[in-house]
């Protein structure tokens, strides 16, 4: 038995137990009772059909923005401007939502798609100045988010509204909402979304794998230089990736703006979907169906948690601390390669 | 005009502080070949340290309570930076992940220590805090010392005192070459006998130690209390300053400073006449923008530390 070929799936199921019993001994050194925690998480998300809903319209946006960390990823580029893409998609559905009257059959599509474009523009920037200036993407991602963000309020305040803090509703034609789940769900805000999340991952899967353009772009992400010589454009595939990150982004946008909210509003600070993307996407191993896992988990214990303060008297924010440390232990695998590892050596 | 000025540099100056101490612990970092992305993360600890210990020994210490919040602060970001070194320089984690981490850690877990001690979502206001004060002499020469001596925080003159002394040293010291050795050449470094990993963990602590004092300062000075939107940005905004200013100490104190007063012009710029009808907005990114225009080299091209975000492996080529 390869033990290397099983450190992708067992890494990331180690680096969750372990973060879950970081979490369990803050609880038990903060007085409280980690079982009744738990336990409380698990009804969160278990519980009722209303928690079931509500986890799984969390989910759909962490596939989403999952799918732009790990393209970006798979392509050797580190987006952290998901949040960003995210903000600027959200609002380019809404606005598209708002703004025409069509026939859902083309309104829907229209305002995912324009979303799509709106977080691609927020990739290409630091695509483009990535491979022309070699400028590292992270510092332009991280700025870019900040800018998206303050234009972002701006637009709602001055353009989109006069001078309210939020806009109307989108147009039913635009919006994602589903009664037939909110009959299921107990009223929980789950939407259609999740079944484009899912097509989205089946795409990104695809794509990488399955076309020669996905070859390309992994390719690149391997070695620039190897690349470069087998006659591949390296820069406009740099270009290609930022911006094909940036619109599965826009479109995690997209599902806020046209599922669960059906509308945008004045933003005091990020929202978090682009940064729990990361996570998403490291803990997924930055593949498709890892990422839907991931995601189930996060968007798990986001909504679990929820739960935890009113039943077991445990503040929410201990499943943010769990989700930081799981990360840790991710990035780093190498203690816990070396570990294991080890271990395998010493039974032979 | 002139009272605009009085207005504005005060409050820019007020404004930099924390970014300065916290972009210089990005320097020292970055110059010995580590990428702290945490910045952000650190900052929040030491805002936290410095508010709860505020809090708590206001009564016992009284007027010395907010210089021994900062320290408090500076000794709690040095430990927590001790997790993105043990990740990022032992266990050699993507830098940039272990950041990230480092940054939701600690939000994570002062929101819940915020809800363990205090039992809602905030803490109390702080009562101590630093007076504004005039500098003696020099404040008393006319213009200059009513726009930049007086009505100050003395915490904005050690931030600029501190860019000084860590330009001295990473310059002009023994062990500012080994620091800047390390980050550039590390085998190079390890062959003439330095020790690369002490030489990172102290460059970490170090910015961990600075970024506390940061935090600390935003919060006893601008916030005065500790909730999840206390510290939102100003570590990234001092990680531009660090590129900004081309990972030199004291441009990264300058970067600092026109952050300070582009936010500064934001705050106030309503009531500035020729400020009035520029929209927030504008002001609001400029310091964002301004940092990937110099990025991509219209303000002139620099080379981050050659080693930066490589973990060092003995042995390898």
């Amino acid at each position: 038995m390869n033990l290397n070929r099983y450190m992708n799936i067992l890494i990331p199921i180690i680096a969750v137990i372990l973060g879950l019993v970081c979490g369990a001994f803050i609880m038990l050194i903060s007085g409280y009772d980690p079982i009744a925690g738990y336990s409380a998480l698990w009804y969160g998300i278990f519980g009722e059909p209303y928690y079931i809903g509500e986890t799984i319209r969390q989910i759909t946006p962490y596939i989403l923005s999952g799918l732009a960390v790990a393209f970006a990823f798979r392509t050797g580029l580190f987006n952290i401007g998901v949040e960003g893409q995210v903000i600027v998609g959200w609002l380019a559905a809404v606005w598209v939502g708002v703004a025409f009257e069509l026939p859902a059959i083309i309104h829907l599509p229209l305002a995912i798609i324009v979303a799509a474009l709106a977080g691609a523009l927020w990739g290409f920037v630091p695509g483009f100045l990535k491979a022309r200036f070699k400028v590292h993407e992270v510092i332009v991602t991280i700025m870019m988010n900040y800018i998206a963000l303050h234009v972002v309020n701006a637009l709602i305040r001055d353009v989109i509204t006069e001078n309210a803090d939020k806009t109307e509703k989108v147009f039913p034609s635009a919006s994602l909402r589903s009664e037939f789940f909110e009959n299921m769900t107990d009223f929980s805000r789950m939407h259609y979304g999740i079944f484009i999340a899912i097509i989205a991952a089946i795409v990104m899967w695809f794509l990488l794998e399955k076309t020669t353009k996905g070859y390309e772009l992994r390719a690149v992400g391997f070695n620039h230089d190897a690349s470069h010589y087998a006659g591949m454009n390296v820069n406009r595939n740099i270009i290609l990736s930022m911006v094909i990150s940036g619109a599965f982004a826009g479109i995690a946008g997209a599902m806020e703006g046209l599922g669960t909210f059906e509308y945008v509003s004045v933003k005091g600070g990020f929202t978090g979907i682009g940064f729990d993307g990361i996570a998403v996407a490291l803990i997924g191993g930055n593949t498709a169906l890892g990422i839907i896992l991931a995601a189930a988990l996060f968007g798990g214990l986001k909504v679990g948690a929820l739960n935890m303060p009113s039943e077991a008297g445990v503040p929410n924010e201990l499943v943010e601390i769990v989700i930081a440390l799981i990360i840790f232990f991710v990035a780093s695998s190498y203690f816990i390669r070396w570990i294991l590892l080890r271990f395998k050596k010493e039974g032979k | 005009m002139l009272q605009a000025l009085e207005i504005i540099i005060p409050t820019a100056l007020f404004v930099a502080a924390p970014l300065i101490f916290t972009a210089l612990g990005g320097v020292l970092s970055e110059r010995s070949g580590v990428v702290n992305i945490g910045l952000e993360g650190l900052m929040i600890i030491g805002a936290f340290v410095g508010i709860v210990f505020n809090l708590t020994f206001v009564e016992v210490f009284g007027k010395a309570t907010p210089w021994l919040a900062i320290i408090a602060a500076m000794i709690a970001g040095a430990i927590f930076s001790l997790l993105h070194a043990v990740a990022s320089i032992t266990f050699k984690a993507d830098q940039v992940v272990s950041g990230v981490a480092i940054n939701f850690l600690a939000l994570g877990l002062t929101l819940f220590l915020v809800k363990n001690i205090y039992e809602k979502g905030q803490t109390d206001r702080i009562n101590m805090s630093f007076n504004k004060m005039d500098i003696p002499i020099l404040s008393d020469i006319p213009i200059i010392g009513k726009i930049f001596f007086s009505g100050g925080y003395i915490t904005s003159y050690i931030a600029i005192l501190a860019a000084l002394v860590v330009w001295y040293v990473v310059y002009k010291t023994p062990f500012g070459l080994r620091l800047r050795s390390v980050g550039e050449h590390p085998m190079a470094a390890d062959t003439m006998g330095i020790n690369v990993t002490k030489m990172r963990y102290i460059a970490v602590m170090l910015s961990g130690a600075f970024a506390g004092i940061g935090g600390a300062v935003y919060a006893t000075i601008i916030s005065r209390d500790f909730s999840h939107a206390t510290i939102s940005g100003q570590g990234f905004m001092a990680l531009a300053a660090v590129i900004f200013g081309k990972w030199h100490p004291l441009g990264a104190m300058g970067a600092a400073l026109f952050f300070g007063l582009a936010q500064g012009l934001s705050i106030i710029g309503g009531s500035i006449p020729f400020l009035k009808d520029i929209p927030t907005v504008y002001l609001l990114i400029l310091p964002y923008v301004l940092t990937i225009l110099a990025l991509a080299g219209f303000i002139g091209r620099a080379d981050a530390p050659k080693a930066n975000g490589t973990p060092y492996e003995k042995g390898k080529r």
